[in-house]
C-alpha cells in the first residue's frame, strides 16, 4: 500500500523561485556556515585585540607552504566548476577528469595541512602553547573537516553515485552543481583564513 | 538544462579560467603586500581583508554563480551578511566599550604602569 | 489503494510508477523518511524527556522548600545513592546538576523538538498541500541525530563527577574546571557539550529543510499571504535556527579544547583553582563564551514561543469562527520579531561590565523588540472579539495561553532596561518571568496544539472531562509556582542557590515561598497524570471521529484522510482562498476549507 512519493521540484526549478530545491537547501547550509566561520572570527579578533602581543604569521607558520595550498585549493576550485560546466555540454568523460583533478588537489591540501600540523606539534607548538595557536589549530582544523567532507562527497558522485548520469542526468548535473557550491565555499573560507592567520602582521 | 545552456556553459569555461587566473594574481599580490612592512597593523589589515574580499566576491560571483542567481537566494545571503557584521561589530564594540580597567577582563592581574598600544 | 500523485506544475516530472511494494517494519516505523512518522517519533521522545526534565525539577524542588532534610523517597534515595543524596540529604553538586540538566533537557530535548520536531514535522508540509517535506531522508537523520544527542545528554548523569553542573548557560571558567579538571570525553561537561553539537545539527539539517519545503512546495494558488500563520512562524523559527545556532556549535567545540585539549579560548591568565595556578597559556576571554553563547540563546528563546504564537493562532481563529485580525501585521511582526532577535542578546550580559553606550544599544534593541510581541499579543487578543467562542479544551489552552504570555513578556521589560537589571539580574525573578513565557505560555500552546490535532493524527478523541480537569489543574498550579518567584526576585534572593535562599537574612520573610512553590510544583506534577493517561487511553480505547475534519477548520491539514496516508492527499490540493474563511454568508457548512474551489 506505500507508494513512492515524488517530490516535484528535484529536476527542475520552481517557476516562481526559479530555484530547485537541492539549490536552496546548499544555500541555506552555506549560510549557516557562514556564521559558523563567522563565530571563529570573532573569536580571533576578540583574542587578537585583548592580547598584549599577538605573533605574526611570519614568525611562527608556514607561510611558503599556506601559499601553495591557497594556489591548489583556487585551482581545485577551478576545476570543480568546468567538471559541472562538462555535464552541462553533455561530456561524462570530462566531468570525470576534471572532478577527479579536483579530488587530487583536495588530496595535495590535507597532504601538505598534515606537513604543517606535524612541523608545529614536533616543535611542541601544540593548541595549548598559546590562543594564537589554539584559535589556529581549530579554524584550519575545521576547514580541514570541511575539506574532508568535501572529498566524501566528491569522491562518491565521481564514483557509485556518477550512475545518476544515464538515469536521471538533469538531476545528477544539480547534485554536482549542489556539491561544487560547497567546494567553492570551502575555497572561500580558506581564502578569507590564509590571511587573517598567516600574513597579518603581529602585535 | 537545454541545449542553448551547453552553449553559455562553452562561454563560461573561457571565463572560468580567466577568473583562475585573477585569482592566482590576488593571491600573490596578498603575500607580496604582506612582505611590506612599511603598511603598518591598521593599514595591513584593511590591504589583507580588501584583497580577500576581492578573491571572495571573484569566486562567489562566479564559481558559485551568485552575479546571475535568484533573488531568494540574494536576500538569504544579505540576511546572513547582516547578522555576520553585527555579530562581529557587537562583540567588538562591547570589547572597545568596557567599564574601567583598559585590558577589559581578560586577565586577572592589575594593568601594569607602562604604556600600551590598546 | 494507489497514492498516485500529480503536481500542480507542468514542469514537474510526471509521476514515475514503480511498484507497489510493502515496506519493513524497520522502513515503515523506525527509519521512516514520512514526515508524518518523523514528527510522532519526535514528538513521543520529546514528551519523554519532557517528563523526566520536569520530574529532576520536582525533586530539586524537595531541597528548596525542605533544605538539609533528607527525602522522604527511600526507594528513590537509594536508587540515587550515597554520592548523590549522602543519607537521603542532596548533595550541592547534586542540586547542581539537576538544575543544569533540567534546562539543559527542558529546552533542547523537550520544547524544541516538540514544537518544530514534533509539530513542525507532522503540519507543515500538510498545511502547505505537500506529500512530504523537501529532503525526506535528510529528515530522517535529524531525528535520529537528535535522539543520538539525547542518548549522549542522558547518560551523562552516569559517569564520575555527574552530569554538567554550571548551569545550562555553561559559563566559563567555571564550566571548564566543574568538578574536576579533568581531559577526558566522559565527563559530564563534556558530554554535555557533544550532546549540545548533535542537537545543534539536528536543528540546522530540520531547519533547512523547513524552509525548502515551505519556500519550494507551497501548492498551486498557496500564495504567501494565504499560508496559515503557524506556516509562517515555523518559516521564521527555521530561520533562527539557522542562522544563530553555528556560533554556539563552534564556541562548544572551543569550550571542549579548553577541558580536553588545554586550551585557553575562555581562560583568562592568572587564574588559580584550588589554590593552584592552572597550568594553560591563558589570554583567553570569558566573556567570549558568553557572547556566543547568547548569540544562540536569544534567539532560541523565540524559538521556543513562535511555534506556540502559531499554534494558538490557528485554535483561536478555528473556535472562534472567525479570521485572525490583523494578519499582516501577525506576518510582518512575526518576521520583524526574528530579525531583531538577533540583535539584542547581550541583555543577558548587562552585568558583565559591559560600558553604557554598549548597554544602551541592547537596551534600545530589546526594547524594540516587545513591539512585535505586543502587536501579535493584541493581534490574538483582538481575534477573540465579535466571535463565536468554542470553549473546546484546544481552545481553553489557547485562551490561558494569552495572559500567561502577557505576564511573561510584560516581567521581561524591567529585565530589558539595564538600571532595574542591576537589582534583578541572577534572581529569583528572572526564572519566573521565563518560566510564565515557557510554561503556561509555550507548553500550554503545545498542549492545546496535542488535543487539537490529535483526531487527525490518531483517528481518535482525547476525553473532554480528563482535558479539562487537566487544564484547569495545570493553570492554576503553574500560577502557584511561577508567580512567588517574582516576589522572592525582588526581595533579592539569588537564583541557582542550593538551600533556596536559607543562609541569607534578606531571603528571610519569603523563605515560606518555597514550600508554597514545591507543594504547587509537586501537584502539579499530579495533574499531568491526567493527561498522561488521557493521552493513552485516548491512543487505544478513545471516541473514534467520524469525520475528517471534526473541528471544522479551513487549513489543508483538515482535507486529507484521517490519518493521513503515505503520499497525504488524495488528489493534491489547489488553494482558492485564504487561510481562515470562516462565517462565510452563503457557504454551505458555514465556513470555506482553503481547497474548495469557487462555488461549490
Amino acid at each position: 500500500m506505500s507508494a513512492a512519493i515524488e517530490i516535484p521540484y528535484n529536476s527542475t526549478e520552481r517557476p516562481d523561485t526559479g530555484l530547485y530545491n537541492a539549490k536552496l537547501g546548499v544555500w541555506l547550509f552555506l549560510a549557516s556556515e557562514v556564521m559558523l566561520f563567522g563565530a571563529l572570527f570573532s573569536t580571533y579578533v576578540l583574542l587578537r585585540t585583548g592580547a598584549d602581543t599577538w605573533p605574526s604569521g611570519a614568525q611562527t607558520l608556514n607561510v611558503p607552504l599556506a601559499t601553495f595550498n591557497t594556489f591548489i585549493l583556487i585551482g581545485s576550485s577551478v576545476t570543480m566548476v568546468m567538471s559541472w560546466a562538462s555535464l552541462q555540454m553533455k561530456s561524462f568523460a570530462r566531468f570525470r577528469l576534471f572532478l577527479g583533478l579536483t579530488l587530487l588537489c583536495g588530496l595535495i591540501f590535507l597532504v601538505a595541512k598534515g606537513f604543517e600540523y606535524h612541523e608545529h606539534i614536533m616543535k611542541g607548538e601544540l593548541p595549548s602553547y598559546s590562543t594564537f595557536f589554539a584559535i589556529y589549530f581549530v579554524m584550519t582544523g575545521l576547514h580541514g573537516l570541511h575539506v574532508i567532507g568535501g572529498l566524501i562527497v566528491n569522491g562518491y558522485l565521481w564514483g557509485p553515485g556518477a550512475k545518476m548520469w544515464r538515469t536521471d542526468p538533469a538531476r545528477f548535473t544539480n547534485r554536482i552543481e549542489v556539491a561544487g557550491l560547497y567546494w567553492h565555499f570551502v575555497d572561500l573560507v580558506w581564502i578569507f583564513l590564509f590571511p587573517t592567520l598567516y600574513l597579518l602582521p603581529g602585535k | 538544462m537545454s541545449a542553448h545552456a551547453a552553449e553559455s556553459a562553452h562561454k563560461q569555461t573561457r571565463i572560468y579560467r580567466i577568473i583562475g587566473a585573477v585569482l592566482f594574481a590576488a593571491t600573490g599580490a596578498t603575500v607580496a603586500a604582506a612582505e611590506w612592512h612599511h603598511l603598518g597593523i591598521t593599514l595591513g589589515i584593511f590591504v589583507a581583508v580588501f584583497i580577500a574580499t576581492f578573491k571572495g566576491s571573484l569566486v562567489a560571483g562566479y564559481f558559485m554563480h551568485l552575479f546571475t542567481e535568484r533573488q531568494a537566494i540574494h536576500w538569504v545571503l544579505m540576511l546572513t551578511a547582516f547578522f555576520f557584521v553585527a555579530m562581529i561589530g557587537l562583540i567588538m564594540w562591547t570589547h572597545r566599550d568596557q567599564q574601567g580597567q583598559p585590558h577589559g577582563i581578560f586577565t586577572t592581574s592589575p594593568p601594569a604602569a607602562q604604556p600600551h598600544s590598546e | 489503494m494507489s497514492q498516485t500523485a500529480t503536481i500542480g506544475y507542468p514542469e514537474a516530472h510526471p509521476h514515475i510508477d514503480v511498484p507497489h511494494h510493502e515496506l519493513s517494519f524497520w522502513r515503515k516505523y523506525i527509519f521512516s523518511t514520512d514526515h508524518k512518522v518523523i514528527g510522532i517519533q519526535y514528538g513521543l521522545t520529546a514528551l519523554i524527556f519532557l517528563f523526566f526534565g520536569f520530574c529532576l525539577m520536582l525533586l530539586m524542588r524537595w531541597q528548596l522548600a525542605y533544605p538539609g532534610k533528607p527525602l522522604p523517597l527511600h526507594f528513590l534515595t537509594r536508587w540515587l545513592g550515597d554520592t548523590r543524596m549522602p543519607g537521603g540529604i542532596m548533595a550541592p553538586e547534586f542540586y547542581n546538576q539537576l538544575g543544569a540538566m533540567h534546562g539543559t533537557i527542558m529546552i533542547f530535548l523537550g520544547v524544541v523538538p516538540l514544537a518544530v520536531g514534533a509539530f513542525g514535522n507532522y503540519l507543515v508540509p500538510l498545511q502547505i498541500g505537500a506529500q512530504d517535506m523537501a529532503f525526506p531522508k535528510l529528515n530522517m537523520s535529524s531525528y535520529w541525530v537528535y535522539f543520538v544527542g539525547g542518548v549522549v545528554m542522558l547518560c551523562s548523569f552516569f559517569v564520575p563527577g555527574g552530569s554538567a553542573q554550571s548551569g545550562w548557560t555553561s559559563y566559563p571558567p567555571l564550566a571548564v574546571i566543574n568538578p574536576t579538571i579533568s581531559h577526558s570525553l566522559f565527563t559530564g561537561q563534556a558530554m554535555w557539550l557533544t550532546g549540545m553539537v548533535f542537537l545543534i545539527t539536528s536543528s540546522l539539517l530540520g531547519s533547512i529543510n523547513t524552509i525548502t519545503t515551505i519556500v519550494q512546495l507551497r501548492a498551486k494558488g498557496l500564495h504567501w499571504m494565504r499560508l496559515p500563520f503557524f506556516v509562517w512562524a515555523q518559516l521564521v523559527t527555521g530561520f533562527l535556527l539557522l542562522l544563530a545556532f553555528p556560533p554556539l556549535e563552534a564556541a562548544g567545540i572551543m569550550q571542549l579544547m579548553d577541558r580536553l585539549a588545554s586550551t585557553s579560548f575562555f581562560l583568562p591568565s592568572g587564574l588559580v583553582v584550588g589554590g593552584k595556578a592552572l597550568n594553560v597559556s591563558g589570554g583567553g576571554s570569558a566573556l567570549l563564551w558568553q557572547h556566543l553563547f547568547w548569540f544562540l540563546a536569544h534567539p532560541e528563546v523565540y524559538v521556543l514561543i513562535l511555534p506556540a504564537m502559531g499554534i494558538v493562532g490557528e485554535i483561536i481563529a478555528n473556535n472562534t469562527r472567525k479570521p485572525l485580525w490583523g494578519y499582516k501585521s501577525l506576518v510582518y511582526s512575526v518576521i520583524f520579531l526574528g530579525f531583531m532577535s538577533f540583535i539584542v542578546w547581550a541583555h543577558h550580559m548587562f552585568l558583565t561590565g559591559m560600558g553604557t553606550t554598549i548597554n544602551a544599544f541592547f537596551q534600545t534593541t530589546t526594547m524594540i523588540i516587545s513591539i512585535p510581541s505586543i502587536i501579535i499579543l493584541t493581534a490574538l487578543i483582538l481575534s477573540l472579539w465579535g466571535g463565536s467562542i468554542r470553549f473546546t479544551v484546544p481552545m481553553l489552552f489557547a485562551l490561558a495561553f494569552l495572559p500567561m504570555f502577557g505576564i511573561g513578556g510584560l516581567t521581561g521589560l524591567p529585565l530589558g532596561l539595564a538600571t532595574a537589571d542591576i537589582q534583578l539580574h541572577d534572581t529569583y525573578y528572572v526564572i519566573g518571568h521565563f518560566h510564565y513565557v515557557v510554561a503556561p505560555g509555550t507548553l500550554f500552546a503545545l498542549f492545546a496544539g496535542i488535543y487539537y490535532w490529535f483526531p487527525k493524527v490518531t483517528g481518535r478523541k482525547m476525553n473532554d472531562t480528563l482535558g479539562k480537569l487537566h487544564f484547569w489543574g495545570s493553570l492554576i498550579f503553574m500560577n502557584g509556582v511561577f508567580m512567588p518567584m517574582f516576589i522572592m526576585g525582588l526581595a533579592g534572593v539569588s537564583r541557582r542557590l542550593y538551600d533556596g535562599g536559607a543562609s541569607y537574612l534578606h531571603a528571610e520573610h519569603v523563605l515560606v515561598l518555597n514550600k508554597v512553590m514545591s507543594h504547587s510544583a509537586w501537584a502539579l506534577g499530579v495533574v499531568q497524570l491526567i493527561f498522561i493517561v488521557n493521552f493513552f487511553w485516548a491512543l487505544f480505547a478513545g471516541q473514534k471521529v467520524t469525520n475528517d475534519n471534526p473541528w471544522e477548520a479551513t487549513t489543508l491539514e483538515w482535507a486529507t484522510p484521517t490519518p493521513p496516508p503515505h503520499g497525504n492527499f488524495l488528489k493534491v490540493p489547489t488553494v482558492y482562498r485564504g487561510p481562515y474563511e470562516y462565517s462565510v454568508p452563503g457557504a454551505r457548512y458555514g465556513f470555506l476549507p482553503q481547497n474548495q474551489p469557487e462555488g461549490a
